[in-house]
């Protein structure tokens, strides 16, 4: 399979990737364009932890073929805010809400997802949102509440 | 007005001499400005400092910074931050001044004191471990910063005392920073005689407050850095297939396909596996996947399965010529079980589970003529130094060492062996070039190195009034540290901490006790995973307890209350079990809801939880709350405590209901998150925590409730139906199978 040239937005910076077709999104961005805040965990769609915003949609970067992605725009943790100001990143920190943290960037980018359509979820339709997204040292009780605290419910303690 | 910690004054000229293992003399040094703390994060002491010297623990700088050296793998837990807290707070330092350096591998100077001073974080013995030491430690550094002011003052030692970041003269007022002391301290050779006040009448300034970790915040904006993510100049990528069976070796190997993929620059052949270098990742993996290999038949997991083991296990544990390895031993077994009015016996089971740690193996290494620098997350670095030193037969002075933050952890990143560092030591000297080599999710299980096969039989002896008077544990299982650390292992006698921790029981009053292990080499791979062989002992110890309190007709909490010792540590169990009943409402009935208890001393840390579950048609038990308490003595950082509480109880939910590895012909059936189900977030119930703390010497908190989870839920299961699961994990074809076979229906 020889290699083609994708021209695509990351972060609002339009760049040009070359690579074979199939190479998955997600090791053009932690490879190529070294933005390495989206993880690998299981190469299959099943773990979130290389979720990014794909025309704004929350999305498993490891399932999207170079060649299906050219000029589409993608937003990944280091796009989310410049400064670490981002409601939902202020209310990890507020929260502590990492362990390992590697599962962390996906967790954040799903649920900018959610609030993005869904300003002022309950806690039921954050569980249901959240579910794809494995989180190892079971951060969960504290990813909803931030994610409460973020959407302005000030993180009801449960 | 700051108040003065007069309680240290008070301390500082009495005393006897104790000293930091492997620290000679003075153990902390003083630098010239901030700028050279750079050189400290990178490891190299003497060019933080020029000409002054130092330093193993405390650099104070003279602008009024404190570098405090930590020695622990960051995977989550939280020590990298608690174990400068614990200095900080002992040598009186502003917290907002101090910064957390890693420090580099030297068992002597870092060594954990519970691993007989092996860099190592692992069992939750961290802050444990170490907290003596470094107390001692930050005291020793407060004494001296304080003496030099006394001696510039003029004024005796014992009426200076201190502030945070500064020494104090309240007489007259005056004061100095630990940065302006800094300009001018002499440091003497010999460490000075300091006492700390005992733990129990001790006054924290920094210890039982919740301070950020340090690590937390690159962990919500992607800058945190784990070894995946280390990108190195005229770095490749590597690949490896390897054996399916621990011990077998490639005997035919064809690459055609997998050198005509684009970008293939490489195929190694090694003595476990094949290896692909290739420009790319995504080349690597299809090479990889490509390759086809005929392996040799010599190992000896070839043939074996759960069911196999399950067999050979049990056989064994039944056997009454069989003789084990003691774990403990106490009084006279034999003796006791003659004489005892009855005897009861039960045999529970566990099938292998693996970590899913959420960063799948990896680590980069460069070779070069000169030596090796090597990027890994590993629970010990000098382990990882030693391993990669002996892959290349160079001497360990020659491997640069980075660490970086780990993806999670759970015993899988602390083997003696480091496969998964040595994998890029391997793959870059072939290539003559830094190669960063990663293992796909699938590769994560196939090589996984899990909890080992279980079979427990426990015997139990009551006397007439139905006290237990005698207990027997014998324990049926793959062996864990011959495999995982045979350094270790040979020192052990033969005992298997890894496989038999948990057998012992510190709290309830037991006569007359035995423990025994009877660890096999089926070739199976096994390592240490969270709460190691508690998670399946203490199962087996309290669904047992369980077991007696229904035959004897006692409430299951009060039966355990019953058993326990009258020891101060038996009252803090005792506590904890009140508490947890309390908090659940225990005597409340629920329709169509069980109540099920479980009660642990995990390395003596009280942990008591309570899980309330129903159960769905299909067999499947729902657990709609979890309460939990815990006691781990002094709670250095409380908002952590209850972090890796919750973290605990979620880990132990997947074991109890969903998680297991199946072995066929000695290989891995399971290969990703879709066969091998870990909790998500619509799996976890409410959970409550209460954080009970004491003036005891802090005991670990990193995996202490997880082995709760699946005995309370198999004992809730029990006072749902009356139908017990003895196996872990409590699947639903297992729960509708003993339904059927007690003949009892689901309501």
């Amino acid at each position: 399979m020889s290699n083609i040239t994708v021209t695509l937005t990351v972060n609002g910076k339009q760049q040009s990737v070359t690579a074979a077709p199939d190479t998955p999104l997600l090791w053009v961005l932690r490879e190529q364009l070294k933005l390495t805040g989206t993880k690998f965990g299981c190469g299959v769609g099943q773990c979130g932890a290389c979720t990014v915003h794909l025309n704004g949609e929350p999305t498993q970067s490891c399932l999207h073929a170079l060649q299906d992605v050219a000029g589409k725009q993608v937003t990944t943790i280091e796009g989310l805010s410049p400064d670490t100001s981002h409601p939902l990143q202020k209310a990890w920190l507020a929260e502590q809400v990492p362990q390992c943290g590697y599962c962390q960037s996906g967790q954040i980018m799903r649920a900018a997802g959610l609030l993005k359509q869904n300003p002022r979820p309950t806690r039921e339709e954050i569980v249901d949102y959240m579910s794809p997204n494995i989180c190892r040292c079971g951060t969960y009780v504290r990813i909803a509440r931030a994610i409460e605290r973020a959407a302005g419910g000030g993180g009801v303690q449960s | 007005m700051k108040t003065t910690k007069n309680a240290k004054a008070a301390t500082l000229n009495a005393g006897r001499r104790r000293f930091m293992t492997g620290a000679a003399g003075l153990t902390f040094g003083i630098a010239a400005g901030a700028p050279a703390l750079q050189h400290l994060v990178a490891g190299a002491a003497e060019a933080a400092t020029g000409s002054v010297r130092l330093n193993n623990w405390v650099t104070v700088f003279t602008d009024g910074t404190v570098a405090i050296m930590s020695p622990a793998a960051e995977m989550g837990q939280g020590s990298l931050t608690a174990l400068p807290v614990i200095v900080a707070d002992e040598m009186d330092a502003d917290w907002s001044r101090v910064r957390i350096v890693a420090a580099p591998p030297n068992d002597k100077l870092y060594g954990n004191p519970a691993f007989r001073f092996l860099q190592y974080t692992a069992g939750s013995a961290t802050v444990t471990g170490y907290f003596n030491n470094l107390r001692q430690f930050g005291a020793q550094v407060r004494y001296v910063l304080l003496d030099n002011a006394a001696q510039r003052w003029g004024v005796p030692l014992a009426e200076v005392v201190s502030e945070p970041g500064y020494a104090v003269h309240p007489r007259s007022g005056r004061r100095l920073s630990y940065g302006e002391i800094a300009a001018f301290a002499k440091v003497p050779a010999q460490a000075p005689e300091v006492t700390v006040e005992p733990v129990a009448k001790a006054q924290f300034r920094l210890i039982g407050k919740d301070l950020p970790r340090v690590d937390v915040a690159g962990k919500v904006n992607g800058s945190a850095q784990y070894s995946i993510d280390v990108q190195v100049p005229g770095m490749v990528y590597g690949a490896i297939l390897r054996e399916p069976v621990e011990g077998a070796a490639p005997e035919k190997i064809d690459d055609r396909e997998a050198r005509a993929i684009d970008g293939v620059l490489q195929i190694v052949p090694l003595k476990f596996g094949v290896g692909v270098i290739a420009q790319n990742p995504w080349a690597a993996f299809k090479a990889k996947k490509a390759l086809k290999v005929t392996w040799s038949r010599e190992a000896t997991g070839w043939g074996f399965s759960n069911d196999k083991g399950y067999a050979q296990f049990a056989a064994l544990a039944k056997d009454p010529n069989a003789k084990g390895v003691a774990w403990e031993t106490q009084g006279d077994i034999a003796g006791a079980m003659g004489k005892a009015a009855t005897v009861f016996e039960g045999e529970y089971r566990a099938d292998y589970a693996y970590h899913a740690q959420m960063e799948p193996l990896n680590s980069v290494a460069a070779v070069t003529a000169d030596g090796c620098e090597i990027w890994c997350g590993t629970q010990s670095q000098t382990v990882a130094v030693t391993a990669a030193a002996a892959a290349l037969g160079i001497p360990e002075a020659k491997v640069k060492f980075n660490g970086m933050l780990l993806g999670g952890g759970f015993g899988r990143r602390g083997n003696r062996d480091v496969e998964f560092i040595v994998d890029s030591v391997l793959m870059s000297k072939a290539a003559g070039k830094p190669v960063k080599v990663m293992w796909t999710r699938e590769d994560d299980l196939h090589n996984g190195r899990f909890r080992p096969l279980y079979v427990n039989r426990i015997r139990a002896g009551l006397d007439s009034q139905g006290k237990i008077v005698a207990w027997h544990h014998r324990v049926v299982s793959d062996r864990v540290l011959a495999f995982m650390d045979p350094v270790r292992y040979k020192e052990s006698k033969g005992r298997d901490n890894i496989a038999m921790r948990g057998t012992e029981l510190p709290t309830y009053d037991i006569a007359h006790r035995l423990a025994e292990g009877l660890q096999q080499d089926t070739g199976m791979r096994t390592a240490p995973l969270r709460a190691i062989g508690v998670g399946q002992n203490s199962f087996a110890n309290e669904v047992f307890i369980d077991e007696l309190a229904a035959k004897l007709g006692v409430d299951p909490v009060e039966f355990r209350i019953l058993q326990l010792a009258g020891t101060p540590r038996a009252q803090r169990a005792k506590n904890a079990i009140e508490e947890v009943a309390r908090m659940a409402d225990w005597g409340r009935k629920r329709r169509g809801r069980g109540l099920g208890v479980a009660y642990l001393d995990y390395s003596g840390t009280q942990v008591a939880g309570i899980a309330e579950v129903s159960l769905a048609r299909d067999g499947r038990i729902h657990v709609h709350d979890f309460w939990c308490v815990i006691d781990a003595g002094v709670a250095v950082q409380p908002d952590n405590i209850i972090a890796q509480t919750q973290s605990s109880i979620v880990y132990g939910l997947g074991l109890a209901l969903t998680e297991r590895i199946d072995i066929v012909d000695g290989a891995v059936k399971q290969s990703n998150f879709y066969d091998y189900h870990v909790p998500r977030m619509r799996d976890i119930p409410n959970i409550h925590i209460k954080l009970v703390q004491t003036r005891n010497h802090p005991t670990g908190a990193g995996q202490m409730a997880t082995p709760l989870v699946p005995s309370a839920i198999a004992n809730a299961l029990f006072q749902l139906t009356g139908v017990r699961l003895r196996q872990q994990p409590l699947l639903p074809e297992r729960v509708l199978h003993a339904m059927a076979e007690a003949g009892v229906s689901i309501a």
